[in-house]
């Protein structure tokens, strides 16, 4: 036992990969146990350890934390991650959701079926570059500060930083659109603890490939 | 201005009940306004009321809140509905949103093609039967206490109570085989908020119906 957090998820990024970047920004070190085949997956859930079945499952101080919201607040209000007041919470809370859903649309463009990926993708990139990513440039102009809320680091700007590169991935274009956003996500790429989790060798997890939807399609499915 | 809050959302169910729910249960009136035609929520887009474009909203505390779920932390969290420390919040936290994900089913039931309604509402039988109340029959069982958490009433409880009525106006035998969940039912109907919030004339919404569903076509059609 390292006393380290344990998390438990495939190998991919999925829903555990905010996560990974809580805890890599806070400088939490943390172990993973991947889910290879759904043997793993049926014995976690025989074992109890799953309270509705389901992953992702982190092991910290003692519980078995599941469901990624209550995994993430319980993370960011233990790290100063959260702002330092209810208002600053609510803040936090109400972008955090909004990306949150932008990142539900990345999450289900994987498993899209082939036919109905293109019309996928461009919904997807339509609301990053018209819902979400317009509401994070504005805050940050408004403001001239350096992090979403509170003038320090929360959960908002690492999950933003994480948003922002994911369509980087993908349409790097719509960046263009958006220059306090290039250099927030420039400022906050140096902060050490998160600078080390963009190093190669890092448990920050690449996109996921054909092969890693096979295996979630095996293991969940 | 009343000093109230506000709520805009249709006139239904939808994501905004659970927040009535909770704002009832915390003892705290709140006044409404109804998205009738696509005009009035194109009118609070233009306005900028709405950060993401959507609802619910709820004007509170002078601030223009969005998204259910950071609406429904602030309020447990300024009713004290969230636990006395950080351990009794995440499982407040862990509960409410296994709820919600059944809750989330129920909520995209009456937008399911006819030919799909029997094998939704099944799923929502077995969800709820086999993957849900299991759990917090056992968590009662266990420690024998009259509410989730803490010894103490908190957003768990008023969210189950919440998912139990719901489920059993679709499944009205559904808590057949949870003594625990049956006795919790009628202690949470006791709680004097939630009494009144469960009768006549109260801010609670009925069942969503055809003619909701048409609205919220109608609504936030592109």
């Amino acid at each position: 036992m390292s006393g380290k957090p344990r998390l438990h998820y495939f190998n991919g990024r999925g829903r555990m990969e905010p996560i990974r970047w809580l805890l890599a920004a806070a400088g939490v070190e943390f172990e993973e146990s991947f889910l290879e085949k759904k043997e793993d997956l049926t014995k976690l859930q025989k074992d109890g350890s799953l309270l509705f079945q389901q992953v992702p499952m982190v092991e910290i101080d003692g519980m078995k934390l599941v469901q990624t919201r209550a995994i993430a607040n319980y993370i960011s209000t233990k790290y100063n991650l959260y702002g330092k007041d209810l208002k600053e919470r609510v803040l936090i809370d109400m972008y955090v959701e909004g990306m949150f859903d932008l990142n539900e649309l990345f999450l289900m463009y994987i498993v899209q079926p082939a036919d109905k990926k293109e019309e996928y993708f461009a919904n997807m990139m339509n609301k990053a570059e018209n819902r979400y990513f317009p509401v994070f440039e504005k805050v940050l102009k408004d403001h001239g500060k350096d992090f979403l809320v509170g003038n320090q680091l929360s959960r908002a700007d690492v999950q933003l930083l994480e948003i922002i590169l994911m369509v980087e991935e993908w349409k790097p274009e719509i960046f263009a659109k958006f220059p306090l956003l290039q250099s927030f996500r420039a400022r906050l790429s140096n902060i050490p603890a998160i600078k080390k989790f963009l190093q190669p060798g890092s448990q920050r997890k690449p996109p996921s490939d054909d092969d890693v939807v096979d295996k979630v399609m095996k293991i969940f499915y | 201005m009343s000093g109230k809050p506000r709520l805009t959302y249709l006139n239904g169910r939808g994501r905004m009940e659970s927040i009535r729910w909770l704002l009832a249960a915390a003892g705290v009136e709140f006044d409404e306004v109804y998205l009738e035609t696509k005009e009035q929520y194109d009118k609070l887009i233009k306005d900028g009321f709405l950060l993401f474009q959507q609802v619910p909203l709820v004007e509170i505390d002078g601030m223009k809140m969005v998204q259910t779920r950071a609406i429904m932390s602030y309020i447990a969290g300024k009713y004290n509905l969230h636990g006395k420390d950080l351990k009794e919040r995440a499982l407040i936290d862990m509960y409410v949103e296994g709820i919600s994900d059944l809750m989330q089913m129920i909520l995209m039931f009456p937008f399911s093609p006819p030919d799909a309604k029997e094998k939704n509402l099944e799923s929502i039988k077995e969800r709820a039967t086999n993957r849900y109340f299991p759990v917090f029959e056992k968590v009662l069982k266990q420690h024998g206490q009259d509410f989730l958490v803490g010894n103490k009433f908190s957003w768990a409880d008023v969210q189950l109570m919440e998912a139990i009525l719901a489920v059993e106006e679709k499944l009205p035998t559904v808590l057949s085989g949870f003594p625990q969940l049956q006795v919790f039912k009628t202690k949470m109907s006791n709680v004097p908020t939630i009494k009144k919030f469960l009768q006549p004339g109260s801010p609670r919404k009925p069942p969503p119906d055809a003619h909701y569903v048409e609205t919220v076509l109608k609504v936030f059609k592109k």
